[in-house]
C-alpha cells in the first residue's frame, strides 16, 4: 500500500469525522467523529513510518500518543456528559451553550 | 500482491463503515459501524508492519466501543433505533467544508514531492518502539503516563456527585443533609 493510499484513507477518515463533529447534536455522536478523526491520525503516522523513516520509532511513537488520545478524549468526554448530565439534564451540544451568552 | 489488495480492501471498508457511522440511524448500529472502521484502521497498521501497535489498537477499540455502547444505551433516546431519528444540525454547510478539506488534502498528497524513505524497517519494529520508548523518547512516555494518571483523577472529579465537605462544609459541622448512603459522616 502506497504511502499516497494511506495518506487519502486518512484524509477521508479525518473528513468524515469531522463532518460528524459539525453535524451531530448528540455529544455521544460528536465524540465518535473524533473517535474517527483520530483513527485517520493513526493511519497516517503508521504509514508515514512505513514509508518515509521506517529507521526510527519516532512513527510508531506518534500512533502510540494517538491511541491513548483516543482513550483519553473518551474518557473525559463521557465524565463531562456525566456532569453536564447531572447539572442540568443536557445531553445535545446545542442545549450546552452557556459559554456562548 | 494479495497483501496490497487486503490493505485496500480494508481501507475502503474503513471509510466506508466510517461514512455508515453517520447514515445509520440506530446507535447501536453506529457504534458497530466505527469499531469495523477502527478494526480496519488497525489493519491497516499490522499491514505496515506495526504488528503490536495494531494489536494494540484492536484490544483498546473493541474495549473502548464497548463502553462506548453502555454511555450511548444512558444518554441515547434511540438505542435501538426503534424509532428512527436524526439529531443533526448543518447538514449542508458541514458537507460542503468537508468535501472541499478533503479534496485539498487529497491534492497536496499526490502533488507533494515525498522524500525518499531513509532507512530499512528493522527486524523487529516492537524491540525499536520499546528501546525509544525506555530511552530517547523517554520524555514522551512519562507524559502519557502522567495524562493518563490527570485523566483517572478529572474524570472521577466530573463524574462524582459533591462528597461529604459539599454536603456538611469544609469542618464537616454544617447542615444535616443525609449522605447517598449509610455510614456517612453524621449519618
Amino acid at each position: 500500500m502506497s504511502l499516497q493510499a494511506v495518506m487519502v484513507l486518512a484524509a477521508a477518515l479525518l473528513c468524515t469525522g469531522l463532518f460528524g463533529v459539525l453535524t451531530q447534536q448528540s455529544v455521544v455522536m460528536l465524540m465518535m467523529g473524533l473517535e474517527l478523526m483520530l483513527g485517520g491520525v493513526v493511519a497516517t503516522a503508521a504509514g508515514t513510518w512505513h514509508h518515509l523513516a521506517p529507521d526510527r520509532a519516532d512513527g510508531q511513537v506518534i500512533v502510540l500518543v494517538a491511541v491513548t488520545a483516543m482513550a483519553l478524549e473518551m474518557a473525559i468526554g463521557f465524565a463531562v456528559v456525566t456532569a453536564l448530565f447531572r447539572e442540568r439534564e443536557v445531553d445535545v451540544t446545542d442545549r450546552a451553550a452557556e459559554l456562548k451568552e | 500482491m494479495l497483501s496490497a489488495v487486503v490493505l485496500h480492501a480494508l481501507a475502503a471498508l474503513a471509510v466506508a463503515s466510517g461514512v455508515l457511522v453517520f447514515v445509520v440511524d440506530s446507535m447501536a448500529r453506529a457504534t458497530f459501524s466505527l469499531l469495523t472502521s477502527l478494526l480496519c484502521v488497525a489493519g491497516v497498521v499490522i499491514g505496515l508492519g506495526l504488528d503490536y501497535l495494531g494489536v494494540v489498537t484492536v484490544l483498546m477499540m473493541t474495549i473502548e466501543m464497548a463502553v462506548m455502547a453502555v454511555f450511548m444505551i444512558m444518554y441515547m433516546m434511540n438505542p435501538a433505533g426503534l424509532m428512527p431519528m436524526t439529531m443533526v444540525h448543518n447538514t449542508r454547510g458541514s458537507a460542503v467544508l468537508c468535501g472541499l478539506l478533503f479534496v485539498l488534502l487529497v491534492t497536496g498528497v499526490l502533488l507533494i514531492p515525498w522524500p525518499e524513505p531513509r532507512g530499512r524497517p528493522p527486524r523487529d519494529a516492537t524491540r525499536e518502539l520499546g528501546m525509544s520508548l525506555m530511552g530517547p523518547q523517554m520524555l514522551t512516555m512519562m507524559t502519557l503516563g502522567m495524562a493518563l494518571f490527570a485523566t483517572i483523577v478529572s474524570g472521577v472529579v466530573l463524574a462524582v456527585r459533591g462528597g461529604r465537605y459539599d454536603r456538611r462544609g469544609d469542618g464537616l459541622d454544617a447542615g444535616r443533609e443525609p449522605g447517598p448512603s449509610r455510614g456517612d459522616v453524621g449519618g
